[in-house]
């Protein structure tokens, strides 16, 4: 159940607007369907009241918005945190990509947000409509009815192993924050580990195969914020546009991973956007685990200020040839 | 029909102040190894981009070997440093995905290793030998 409502950020959004402390507002609004919840941008109460909403779907991190949104306006932006955005948020920070005297920070408590898919899967198709009541969704399709589906069972793959509800980063929380979680994450990066090398390759050429190049979870990640990407390089061997070989799925995938490699918070906005449902967080949670694994525990975005692990090192750290076997893979 | 003898394609990345001496002294004492490692000279070790070993495999290397200063002696003062991380890591996500742990190495070899240099490279070709083509880093455009 969400502790939170859409009336209650709307009254916090507007009593911040009428004080002055903000300008504006960063926050959900229904997009064609009442699944696609998009982020926007909202400048008054009114606006605010007509297209603001909060449910099951807003589970966008804004984060990222906040480096062009503090470059726009002098004014301070709003913005909504859940908790695992938090740790973008100080992630950002600790890069120096945005001006934290030009935001103010709420944090909201999360119970998990719901995937689209899961629910298409177990209600059938031509879904026209999800609502939220207590634990359960109720979903309205076409031409099967409504449907009544627990909330537990459609969750995104992200909430269901979610690593904290603990805010790391706000100005004024609503709700209470939580602890970091013992999750299972890691789990399903183990069954690949332990796979053979065959079977991993087959199980990431079936997957990467079905990637069309839209640059979603590049463009969505709050790690990626380069003005430039070497994607966008004609010579960088990956051409910017639908995949011709498979050689450069596997090169864009590994070079998008390890670019955020020490800095990816987990958020999961990469597997949560991709249209084809490649599980790319499985690709940062390899990195995160080995990171584990080699050098320090590290948690991307903990706190700000913290050095990164690989613009860190030790006298004492391992070997590249001993990297697979530490790993874990099953070589 | 014939069949013509597997000679694979290595690259090899040499920093410039220990490797790439290193690969002098083999020569000047000559000593044997493979023409088939193609040395690129690099400024250190840590210049060795990720994008750069994939890039490698998809011009149709079969291997790939990353060479530098032993750590602590690096002419930058820490830049193999920062190469035994991230390489650690790719290596292992490469392998994660499926592709042969053997195609990719790093190894230190000082100016004043000459005889190591030719041993890693011969120990190195043969491993790629029996490895065989590389198929799974492949780019069939680039194929001739």
């Amino acid at each position: 159940m969400q502790k939170v409502t859409r009336e209650i950020l709307l009254a916090k959004a507007a009593e911040l607007l009428a004080a002055g402390t903000v300008n504006r507002v960063l926050g959900w609004k229904a997009g064609e369907f009442t699944y696609d919840v998009t982020p926007a941008l909202f400048t008054t109460a009114a606006e605010l009241e007509k297209d603001f909403v909060y449910g099951p779907f807003s589970g966008a991190n804004f984060s990222k918005y906040l480096v062009k949104e503090t470059r726009r306006d002098e004014g301070k932006v709003l913005v909504f945190l859940k908790p695992c955005d938090t740790y973008s948020f100080n992630q950002l920070l600790t890069e120096h990509r945005f001006d934290r005297e030009r935001v103010y920070a709420v944090g909201i408590p999360c119970d998990g947000m719901a995937d689209i898919q899961r629910i298409k899967d177990q209600a059938g198709d031509g879904v026209s409509g999800v609502e939220c009541d207590g634990d359960n969704l109720i979903v309205h399709t076409l031409y099967d009815g409504d449907k009544t589906l627990a909330m537990a069972d459609c969750l995104a793959e992200r909430c269901v192993n979610c690593k904290s509800k603990k805010h790391v980063a706000y100005d004024e929380l609503i709700g209470e924050t939580g602890d970091v979680i013992d999750s299972h994450r890691f789990d399903e990066v183990e069954k690949l580990e332990k796979m053979t090398e065959d079977e991993r390759f087959a199980f990431w050429q079936n997957e990467l195969s079905r990637c069309i190049r839209c640059n979603a979870c590049r463009d969505v990640c709050p790690a990626c914020t380069c003005e430039k990407c070497v994607f966008g390089n004609p010579n960088s061997g990956v051409e910017n546009k639908a995949i011709s070989d498979s050689f450069e799925e596997k090169m864009f995938h590994v070079i998008r991973a390890f670019h955020v490699a020490g800095r990816c918070t987990d958020c999961g906005e990469c597997s949560r956007v991709c249209p084809q449902n490649i599980p790319l967080h499985l690709l940062n949670r390899k990195f995160i685990r080995d990171i584990d694994n080699f050098y320090d525990e590290y948690q991307a975005g903990a706190e700000v200020g913290q050095r990164a692990p690989l613009v860190n090192y030790k006298q004492e750290d391992l070997e590249p040839s001993e990297a697979v076997e530490r790993s874990g893979n099953n070589a | 029909m014939q069949m013509t003898e597997f000679k694979p394609k290595i690259v090899a990345f040499c920093c410039n102040w220990c490797s790439y001496a290193g690969a002098d002294l083999a020569g000047n004492n000559r000593l044997n190894y493979p023409a088939e490692v193609k040395i690129i000279r690099v400024p250190c070790s840590c210049r060795v981009n990720p994008m750069f070993i994939l890039r490698a495999f998809q011009r149709g290397a079969d291997g790939v070997i990353l060479c530098g200063c032993h750590p602590g002696d690096c002419h930058y003062t820490s830049g193999n440093y920062y190469t035994r991380r991230r390489m650690a890591l790719l290596f292992s996500m490469l392998n994660f995905l499926g592709i042969e742990k053997e195609r990719t190495r790093v190894e230190w070899v000082s100016a004043a290793e000459g005889a190591k240099f030719a041993a890693t490279m011969n120990d190195f070709v043969a491993q790629i030998t029996a490895l065989g083509e590389n198929k799974r880093l492949e780019d069939l455009r680039c194929k001739k």
